[in-house]
């Protein structure tokens, strides 16, 4: 019997009687993250980290949540599980499981890159990992954090010299509160939509210490927002809430803009290929640090890249979930 | 090359015509004159040869990356486009922090790699591939994109001439209609300069060069508000080439709307050499027509007639005595030497008329003016446009001078209306480009009996949001795989439009048709209740109408 089953509900350990971001309610859940396509609500028990445990609460109310330290050991019915940074977002978890000397490892989303407020992502050694491969081709290699931040604000400088408001499209959680420290650098008024500024208190309230941004409320004066920041979700792009900074221009924040067509379907201005996942190289790197003698990929594109990791030698399997449904789908967010 | 490459990211990316039009001025102020040269003669369709097939490029990417085939094809599938994928694969130069690539040449221009291609054109492979990988070796992402663009010959980036024009209008401060006419014609970006092609001496002396075509805005059904019905004339809309005949200097040309010279392709036309009086240009259509019955009847031959004489080097007796071409003139643009665009229509119908009137060639015509009281009586008249073989009806403006590009006001097309067809949708594929993610490429049945029977494909007409459902559909109600074509559960009906449509031996309904597109989706319908093979063979008896490959 396997350590942890690939279930219908999703990843699930016999022994233990617990799951992995289950999308399914359930008795006992041990969640990654607080992305949506990870943490959904109905399950009677919650363990995630410290950090993660003001998100679930925003995000799926009322439940009971335990929470637990990096490498904290947990012990649920003889199995030790503790949680290991993943690099993703404030509080992203890759979840280590062990029982008779075994060792799996649940990745959850991560990146291998340090953005400075999420944590560095920490390889675990184990003898099974499952991976996400959100971005598992190897025409996804990203552009260092600090040359895309660069970028993005050249994009605003030249915006505000051409008199229009930029308009950035990051994910609420994660990505917008990884831009704004950059943005917030240029010396100017960021404003946010509701979606960020939610996520954005509930982070200053269990004690984070972030840029200032003010929300935009129905009553803010036109003329306050024009040549500065908008930080947006992808859910809010194209809808009349963007008329208000008319003359504006668009940027996309997401590993989707790697690829041209993705930016000129969306029909943006700008696309910035910034993700919270790990690139090719990335995936590799994290894969080979593991050590595990079985890999297992989800999230993305799982049959490449569990064939090139078998051709590599990596005894590798794919395993369809239902993570990458809220992120993913619109291409927008990854 | 990098400002080049910038400024194609720039035209890529950005939606609003402003931005790039502020693109082009940016570049144009600061290129070099003969990186100038090149951007105009790119964005003009006076794009460099390939110079090596995408299977070679690919394989050399494959063997520096060293990755298998199989990977590389699904890296290729998923970003739709060749030259970006082989950008997005190939390592990055090392940059350096202070920004200077150590131990490489200095930066090459866009002049140097277009005019290395022609050098290199006709050389080995060997000595391709040597300056292909070392270039890609110096470049970054963005250069290598467009480097692989240019050497694939696939250089399409969304800006039209007339944008380009514009650009280099404000640049060099003159008109836009004089630069249209300056860029236009037979020059070699390797040897003009700058100064040359944009000099006032040059439209004086070459004496090839046509005017920029004026083209016509479609009008739909409200021509109340075009005003007072004697200030229009209108004429039949042909369905050839429109083109530009050209008597200057004793010497003829003729021009396309794509600005190709094709003189030599029609024989037909060199008695009009003789006979048109020197310093004469003439707007018209170049159009196959049926030898002359009576005179001042004309019968236009398919589309696809005239398709066979463009297509060939050398054109044969047969292909002259089966597909003759002639020439349908609509508007006189130089007479006695003199440019007359500014004269009203009137005035110029009026001397084209008498210029024509001397000729007595039996295949140039002079388009009949349609007399008409009312827009509603005209209205009449198009619904004849079918047997006319016409694709519907010109309304242009009495007073109007000619003017260059598209513009809107006093020239209007009234296109007659599509057919349609109701049919359901059962095989879907990736789209390329900016859809090679989605499912947007779709095949078409109706029924015969309880039977379907696919009679089409189309890829155009719904809206993002439109193709996103459809996509999604399609991800869900997969019923088999067959490479990259889905089988589809038989449920999605769409109205397909069309222009005309043809019997066709090589589909299995039976019939071809011309610019099929989804007109709608009709979310009302059930998938019965959709047309049948017989309706669509009742559309072939009716309106059997020539037929012209897509993308005209
Ligand atoms: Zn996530
Ligand atoms: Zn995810």
């Amino acid at each position: 019997m396997p350590l942890i089953e690939f279930s219908d509900k999703g990843l699930y350990c016999r022994q233990g009687n617990f799951y992995i971001d289950p999308w399914k309610p359930v008795d006992k859940a041990i969640i990654t993250h607080a992305h949506s396509d990870h943490a959904r609500a109905g399950s009677r028990y919650y363990l995630c980290h410290h950090l993660t445990k003001p998100l679930l609460q925003l995000r799926l109310g009322d439940h009971v949540y335990e929470s637990a330290d990096w490498n904290e050991p947990v012990f649920i019915n003889g199995v030790r599980v503790s949680l290991h940074p993943s690099g993703h977002i404030i509080g992203a978890a890759q979840i280590r499981v062990e029982y008779n000397g075994e060792v799996w490892v649940a990745s959850g989303d991560y990146k291998t890159e340090d953005d400075g407020i999420s944590g560095a992502f920490d390889p675990v050694q184990c003898n099974t990992f499952i991976t996400e491969s959100t971005f598992g081709l190897p025409i996804y290699k990203w552009k260092k954090q600090a040359a895309i931040f660069e970028d993005i604000k050249n994009w605003v400088a030249q915006n505000r010299e051409n008199k229009k408001t930029s308009v950035l499209i990051a994910y609420s959680l994660g990505k917008a509160q990884r831009v704004l420290r950059p943005l917030s650098e240029m010396g100017l008024p960021v404003y946010v939509h509701g979606a960020v500024w939610n996520v954005h208190q509930a982070l200053v309230n269990s004690g984070w210490n972030l840029p200032e941004v003010k929300r935009v409320q129905p009553d803010t004066p036109k003329q306050n927002l024009a040549g500065n920041i908008v930080i947006a979700p992808p859910s809010a792009d194209g809808t009349p809430w963007m008329k208000k900074f008319y003359p504006y221009s668009v940027g996309v924040c997401s590993g989707w803009m790697q690829v041209r067509g993705n930016a000129r379907r969306r029909n943006i201005d700008a696309g910035f290929a910034l993700s919270d996942h790990a690139d090719w190289d990335g995936l590799l790197q994290a894969v080979k640090a593991t050590g595990a003698q079985k890999v297992y990929a989800t999230h993305g594109f799982q049959s490449a890249f569990s064939r090139y990791l078998n051709e590599q030698g990596i005894e590798a399997g794919e395993v369809k979930t239902e993570y990458g449904s809220e992120e993913e789908d619109s291409k927008t967010a990854g | 090359m990098k400002q080049f490459a910038t400024l194609v990211n720039i035209l890529g990316t950005s939606t609003k015509t402003n931005d790039k039009l502020q693109a082009l001025q940016d570049y144009f102020a600061v290129a070099a004159d003969k990186d100038k040269i090149w951007v105009i003669a790119i964005f003009s369709g006076r794009r460099p040869k390939r110079i090596i097939n995408s299977t070679i490029l690919q394989s050399w990417c494959i063997e520096i990356i060293g990755i298998t085939q199989w990977l590389f094809d699904e890296c290729y599938h998923t970003v739709g486009d060749l030259a970006e994928t082989i950008s997005l694969l190939l390592p990055e130069p090392e940059t350096p922090t202070d920004g200077y690539r150590i131990g490489v040449a200095p930066e090459h221009t866009l002049s140097y790699y277009l005019e290395t291609f022609i050098r290199i054109e006709k050389e080995d492979e060997a000595v391709k591939k040597q300056f292909i990988t070392e270039s890609w070796e110096q470049m970054d992402r963005n250069e290598k994109f467009v480097f692989n663009k240019l050497i694939t010959g696939g250089f399409r980036i969304g800006v039209s001439q007339t944008m380009m024009v514009n650009a280099l209008a404000k640049t060099v401060h003159a008109p836009s209609s004089v630069i249209a006419h300056r860029i236009s014609g037979n020059w070699n970006p390797a040897t003009a300069s700058f100064e040359y092609l944009l000099s006032e001496s040059v439209a004086a002396t070459d004496f090839s060069k046509p005017y920029p075509f004026y083209l016509a805005y479609a009008v739909n059904e409200d021509l109340e508000k075009l005003g007072a019905e004697n200030e229009w004339q209108a004429e039949w809309k042909w369905d050839g080439i429109r083109g530009q005949i050209i008597k200057r200097n004793s010497d003829f040309f003729v021009w396309s709307r794509g600005e190709e010279l094709m003189t030599e392709k029609f024989p037909e036309y060199n008695n009009f050499k003789d006979q048109l009086p020197e310093g004469t240009v003439i707007d018209g259509e170049i159009i196959s027509l049926a030898a002359p019955a009576e005179e001042g009847i004309f019968k236009p031959l398919p589309f696809a007639a005239l398709q066979t004489r463009i297509g060939r080097k050398n054109i044969t007796k047969k292909q002259l005595t089966e597909a003759p071409v002639g020439f349908i003139a609509y508007d006189l643009l130089e007479f006695n030497g003199e440019d007359i665009r500014y004269k009203s229509m009137a005035e110029r119908r009026q001397l084209l008329e008498q210029v024509i009137a001397q000729t007595n060639y039996p295949s140039l015509h002079i388009s009949p003016i349609i007399a008409f009281d009312t827009w509603e009586s005209l209205g009449t008249v198009r619904t004849r446009s079918r047997d006319m073989s016409s694709e519907g009806i010109m309304i242009k403006r009495k007073n109007s001078p000619y003017q260059s590009g598209r513009k809107r006001g006093d020239w209007w097309k009234w296109k007659i209306d599509p057919l349609t067809i109701d049919a359901v949708m059962i095989y879907a594929q990736k789209g390329h480009g900016r859809r090679s993610n989605l499912y947007t490429d779709y095949t078409f049945a109706v029924k015969d009996g309880d039977r379907l029977v696919s009679f089409t494909k189309a890829y155009s007409g719904l809206t993002d949001k439109e193709f996103a459902q459809v996509d999604a559909f399609v991800k869900r109600n997969s019923i088999e795989k067959f490479g990259p074509v889905r089988t589809v559960k038989p449920e999605l009906v769409f109205e397909i439009a069309f222009e005309g449509i043809a019997a066709s031996n090589r589909h299995k309904s039976g019939v071809a048709l011309r610019f099929p597109r989804m007109s709608r989706w009709r979310q009302d319908k059930k998938a019965d209740e959709i047309n049948t093979l017989d309706d669509l063979k009742e559309l072939l008896k009716n309106y059997n109408l020539p037929l012209a490959p897509e993308g005209k």
